[in-house]
């Protein structure tokens, strides 16, 4: 299901229970327990799911496909500085690409992928709604408007 | 200042006027006086009636008679049903709903009060979306407070009539739009849609009765009853009644939302309101419909903007996205990516939009680099028809518009790509040329040193030239080049 092992602590188990259980461990409030617990651990990796599985009596497959259907949902770590590109059309005409391009080539990473410091990783997110100030970047929750490929290092800085 | 007369605010009358986390701001702008007239003095038949004739038509890109389907929703008998406001706006573009649910989250919240009165529901559920964390924020805070006044709840306004509403979260899945994924969604499951019948008012979230409406025709509603159905069936087209929300975006001077009568003509609002093409560029094509609308031109300029006459110039009303573009946008391209963002968002249930929209994309890419022929012209629309006609939802069944309204009124374009292996618009790399102007030239040799593929020999201090067979087309040199001797033809 994922090429990263990881073992949940004690207490990381507990959290997952809990949240589960602030939902009344109901089926149907899987989405929301999947927010929550994304909240919480910055991602969903198996092992994660494996506990949500147990808690809310849904087949691991189920959270899975639930998991991998929703964009929002991941199941590889985040870097610290997450940086989201809106390929949103006005962000499009507006040259949100070419902002694109320069991102993979400052990070040199693809879409998807974190840096090997695990300080950045990049993603494109479609429309955040703020096609006024396309294209729109976002890093974490800051908003940056009306950005060109030059803007891009100096926004890196920000962050180094 | 024309661009005060032109628009009319209805959907957005309190955005921006009213402290949206403040309900005593709300309540002097007369919030919640439509849904206690409603609750007090009239029969559910009675507001349904009223609903229907304003002519109030839905706003999340159907345009199906709001009216009728809270009579579908009200003649079906069960002992739970549902009310949904559908704030899951995924299409690229598109920002209304966030502003209203930003601006006047009361009128939301009043308006499913009323529908749920109307239909007989007794729990409502927003689906919002998970990226508009404001809105979200605010709407918590609007419910709060409408429960606090006992707006919401158990005997509102002591008539015996109780409601309230829940937040469900999106997960970023633009399906779930659909109606039918949408409540899939809300119930923990992937949001893949059903066969239509039966229809969310037969059998929707639970199995129950459930209607649907999304939060700009929601915040119709409370203007209906408060200034009457004849009163807002006289705004607008004979067919379409009211005014319509449209984020205004891409190439153009003024961005932003925009309320106009239906009926505007497109013209009026891109350069009037809009102000005209950004840079003075002139202007191309405006994309109305989001990823299942077209791309309309200039002849359509003078088109009145309402639902039908929208279907019938090959785009859509959709929900209220208007991307304008200038002459620097190649249409192909912008089919390609309506086609790419339907790809990525098709949820996979039916063949013909899970495969056929692949292929659809990987036809617009072949021509895009050119490799397309004439055949794949062909090709391009057979396969939209079919996709039309045979997918399972409104996503596939509208796929197809972009690449068909772009051959419809672009075919130029396309044959310049297949035949001259030309982007008039000079978008696509695949069919660009680098040339170096002699004249302009230095002799640098630091296009030559950047280049990854060693395609640029000169002398030091002399012309250099690209060799075409060995270019890749990345553009290195001309970033790279200070004296603006490296162009694309």
């Amino acid at each position: 299901m994922s090429s990263i092992k990881i073992e949940l602590r004690k207490q990381d188990i507990e959290k997952i229970r809990e949240i589960a259980a602030s939902f009344g461990n109901d089926e149907q409030e899987l989405i929301n327990v999947l927010h929550k617990c994304q909240e919480h651990f910055g991602y969903l990796p198996a092992e994660v799911q494996e506990v949500i599985s147990e808690a809310l009596q849904v087949p691991l497959a189920k959270i899975y496909g639930v998991v991998t259907f929703y964009s929002f949902f991941t199941m590889t770590p985040k870097g610290q500085n997450p940086v989201s590109i809106c390929m949103g059309t006005a962000c499009y005409v507006r040259g949100a690409e070419k902002v694109l391009e320069e991102f993979k080539k400052e990070l040199e990473i693809e879409v998807g992928q974190t840096t090997d410091d695990g300080r950045f990783s990049l993603s494109s997110l479609r429309c955040v709604g703020a096609c006024g100030l396309a294209p729109v970047v976002m890093v974490g929750d800051k908003t940056y408007g009306r950005v060109a490929p030059d803007d891009v290092k100096d926004i890196l800085k920000e962050y180094s | 200042m024309d661009k005060k007369i032109k628009q009319l605010r209805l959907v957005l009358r309190n955005c921006g006027f009213i402290d949206p986390e403040n309900i005593d701001e709300a309540i002097a702008r007369d919030a919640y006086l439509s849904m206690g007239k409603v609750i007090t003095e009239m029969h559910p038949a009675e507001a349904i009636k009223i609903v229907k004739e304003s002519g109030l038509r839905g706003r999340g890109g159907g345009g199906f008679p709001t009216g009728l389907k809270w009579e579908f929703a009200c003649n079906n008998k069960a002992d739970r049903k549902y009310v949904v406001c559908n704030a899951d706006e995924g299409d690229p573009g598109a920002f209304m709903d966030r502003s209203v649910l930003e601006g006047d989250p009361h009128s939301v919240i009043e308006a499913m009060a009323i529908c749920a009165y109307c239909i007989g529901a007794g729990e409502g559920l927003i689906y919002i979306r998970a990226e508009y964390p404001l809105a979200i924020k605010r709407l918590k805070t609007a419910i709060a407070q409408a429960r606090e006044y006992g707006l919401l709840g158990k005997n509102i306004l002591g008539t015996g009539f109780s409601f309230d509403i829940e937040l469900r979260y999106g997960a970023g899945a633009f399906v779930c739009g659909e109606e039918t994924a949408l409540i899939h969604s809300m119930e923990g499951l992937r949001g893949e849609p059903t066969v239509k019948p039966p229809f969310p008012a037969e059998s929707g979230y639970h199995g129950k009765p459930t209607n649907v409406n999304n939060v700009e025709t929601l915040a119709c509603i409370p203007v209906i009853f408060s200034k009457g159905a004849d009163w807002f069936s006289k705004i607008g087209t004979e067919r379409s009644k009211g005014t319509k929300v449209f984020a205004l975006a891409g190439k153009v001077n003024n961005v932003g939302l925009v309320e106009v009568p239906m009926g505007t003509s497109l013209r009026e609002v891109i350069f009037e309101i809009g102000g005209g093409i950004n840079n003075d560029r002139k202007f191309k094509a405006v994309q109305t419909g989001g990823p299942s609308g077209g791309c309309l031109t200039e002849e359509h300029l003078d088109t009145p903007i309402d639902f039908d006459n929208l279907i019938e110039a090959g785009s859509m009303m959709g929900s209220g996205g208007m991307i304008v573009m200038d002459e620097d946008d190649c249409m192909v391209s912008v089919a390609k990516f309506y086609l790419d963002f339907t790809v990525e968002e098709s949820c996979g249930k039916c063949a013909p939009c899970r495969i056929g929209n692949k292929r659809l994309y990987e036809l617009l890419d072949h021509i895009c680099k050119g490799k397309g022929d004439m055949a794949d012209l062909d090709r391009l629309r057979n396969m939209s028809e079919v996709i039309k006609d045979t997918a399972l939802c409104g996503l596939g069944q509208t796929s197809p518009n972009p690449v068909l309204s772009t051959l419809d009124n672009f075919y130029d374009e396309y044959l310049a790509h297949v035949m001259d292996k030309k982007c008039p618009a000079g978008q696509c790399r695949g069919l660009m040329e680098f040339f170096i102007i002699e004249e302009n030239c230095v002799g640098c040799t630091a296009c030559a040193r950047v280049c990854p593929v060693n395609a640029i020999a000169g002398e030091r201090k002399e012309p250099h030239k690209i060799n075409k067979g060995i270019c890749i087309k990345c553009g290195a040199c001309m970033e790279k080049c200070k004296f603006d001797a490296i162009i694309i033809q």
